[in-house]
């Protein structure tokens, strides 16, 4: 069986891959597809239903919150802001890292001993303070916590990118393209970047939910996603200033993004094991 | 060592930043007389060039005098012995607390490996990483304050240790389950060495084995990840400290950041650099100790 073949069989016969996807997939279709059947608007007000508990009345499924908005669908809405929140700062990670990493590992010696350097200083550094310093600096505004989350999240995948190649380059199989004269772009597409796509996939999974969390961080703060919109972060923060009498405003979005991050973790691991058979313990 | 470059980086970039605001911190208050804006300025060293004013900065910090508030009449080293006590006694706490409880499970995971207490414990765990601080501290507070009524959910009211106990928990967990993952891997990869084999071939029991041969090449993982964990616990105190109202560091920090206070938010930011950077040399030096292979010239 191909490589690709082998991965495939792997990957669908891997019950942690299956469940934790699974339950993403499920996640992000309800997410999508209930705010648009829901007879409730997630920014309509409704004074006259105001932090309601979970039921069926005016199908409040999740209650309603402080304004008598419907939690179910601003909870869905969240999710959505959430997910796509991590999607692209993950998307910005991996085109900064990959590129840094793997320049880095093909170059060598004194290029990369510097550029390596830099990762290390950055890793040093207190990022979300300069995160939140910008957010307030600037104004609050959506790409910018894209940038921000994408920013710090590209070390981790340039280090792994980069000692990848680093271990690649001496290969014999690539020796052997460079003696058979294939030039080097086509090495770096035919040879390199084949190798590496098992490893950033795996990293991207965990990167997702580490840009979940700075999000929610940031809106649980109040320097995140802003009203009417929200955010699992924001509604936990929201959650927390009346858990004494409507706890279900904070278990509810609290539990969904744990779930969230939980299943991503889990896809994570188990996309390792799938794609780092070879060195798996 | 690394250290300096950091912590110049660190500096310098924080003030760029700041300093990149259009208009001064002064701009958003109603139009002040020309005199007294001067004034103002000039008590602020904001009439000099940028490079100056940076320069200056950094040579008041090397006196450890971190200046004057825009916000308030205590200067910031003021407000920094104010508010560091607090965070320090509940990351210190929390800190202890993680390493403690984390090499304990870790190390009782990895004796039992494949057991079915092995993967309760690794799946504690990975729900540890994955639940974030803001959502277990009101959990733990609506738990044991709200419902259970055992300990007080508030900092301000009350006087006795038990409120320490609520935010050092919450603060501790994900480090915790960190710590316990890390000690799991690398004990079980030590406990498979030959020299394990070897005493253990010659009757030492597990108690003795663990002690005097495993734990100290087990250690090397946990130890890289002190630096790292400090950055993890400053950023959660940020969250603890406004979920249970506690007047420390991380709260400052916010609370300056929306006021705009930025020479507090710079001497927050330049203290907690320092100090992840010294955790990383103190980490680097014991690292050193615990494994014969490292040598410094």
């Amino acid at each position: 069986m191909s490589f690709e073949g082998l991965t495939l069989t792997r990957l669908a016969t891997n019950r942690t891959v299956r469940v934790s996807g699974g339950i993403i997939a499920a996640i992000a279709v309800v997410a999508i597809v209930a705010p648009l059947l829901s007879p409730n608007h997630y920014m309509a007000v409704n004074f006259e239903a105001v932090l309601q508990p979970p039921g069926l009345a005016g199908l409040h499924l999740f209650g309603t919150d402080d304004l008598g908005r419907d939690q179910f669908v601003r909870t869905m809405m969240g999710v959505r802001v959430t997910l796509v929140v991590a999607i692209v700062a993950s998307i910005v990670s991996l085109v900064i890292g990959v590129i840094y990493g793997a320049v880095a590992g093909y170059v060598g010696g004194r290029v990369d001993a510097v550029m390596m350097r830099f990762v290390d200083t950055l890793y040093a550094m207190p990022f979300i303070f300069f995160v939140i310093l910008l957010t307030v600096i600037f104004e609050r505004n959506f790409v910018l916590i894209f940038v921000a989350i994408g920013a710090i999240n590209w070390l981790d995948m340039a280090r792994i990118v980069r000692g990848q190649t680093l271990s690649l380059k001496e290969r014999p199989f690539l020796e052997a393209a460079r003696l058979t004269g294939v030039p080097t772009m086509a090495i770096i597409r035919r040879h390199i970047a084949p190798n590496l796509i098992g490893i950033v996939i795996v990293y991207v999974t965990l990167t997702i939910p580490q840009a979940i969390l700075v999000e929610s961080f940031l809106s649980f703060l109040g320097l995140g996603i802003q009203e009417p919109e929200t955010s699992l972060g924001s509604l936990v923060d929201l959650g927390v200033d009346h858990m004494e009498s409507s706890p279900w405003m904070l278990i509810i979005p609290g539990g969904l993004l744990a779930v969230i991050l939980l299943c991503f973790n889990f896809l994570g691991d188990g996309l390792r094991d799938v794609f780092d058979a070879r060195q798996s313990r | 060592m690394g250290a300096v470059p950091t912590l110049l980086l660190v500096i310098v970039l924080a003030f760029f930043l700041v300093h990149s605001v259009p208009g001064g911190p002064f701009d958003s208050e109603r139009v002040l007389p020309p005199e007294i804006e001067q004034v103002l300025l000039e008590r602020y060293d904001l009439d000099d060039p940028v490079p100056v004013q940076l320069a200056k900065y950094l040579g008041n910090l090397l006196k450890g005098d971190f200046g004057p508030s825009y916000r308030s009449t205590l200067n910031v080293n003021q407000i920094i012995a104010q508010r560091f006590p607090a965070s320090l006694a509940i990351g210190g706490l929390a800190m202890t607390l993680a390493l403690a409880a984390g090499l304990m499970l870790g190390t009782w995971a990895a004796l039992r490996h494949n057991s079915r207490l092995d993967r309760v414990v690794t799946g504690l765990a990975m729900t540890g990483i994955s639940i974030p601080i803001f959502v277990v501290a009101p959990a733990l507070v609506l738990i044991f304050a709200v419902y259970l009524n055992w300990l007080p959910a508030g900092w301000t009211v009350s006087p006795g240790p038990a409120k320490y106990v609520l935010p050092v928990v919450a603060l501790a967990l994900p480090q915790i389950a960190y710590i316990t993952r890390l000690t799991r891997a690398s004990m079980i990869d030590v406990l498979q060495s030959g020299y394990v084999r070897t005493a253990r071939a010659q009757g030492l029991g597990t108690a003795a084995i663990v002690r005097h041969h495993a734990l100290k090449p087990a250690l090397l993982p946990v130890v890289s990840y002190l630096g790292p964990a400090i950055a993890g616990i400053l950023t959660g105190s940020v969250v603890i400290e406004s979920v249970f109202g506690i007047p420390g560091l991380g709260e400052g920090f916010v609370t300056a950041a929306f006021n705009r206070d930025y020479l507090q938010v710079m001497g927050i930011v330049v203290l907690y650099a320092a100090l992840v950077v010294l955790l990383n040399l103190l980490a680097d030096v014991l690292y050193g100790l615990l494994d014969p292979r490292v040598r410094y010239e």
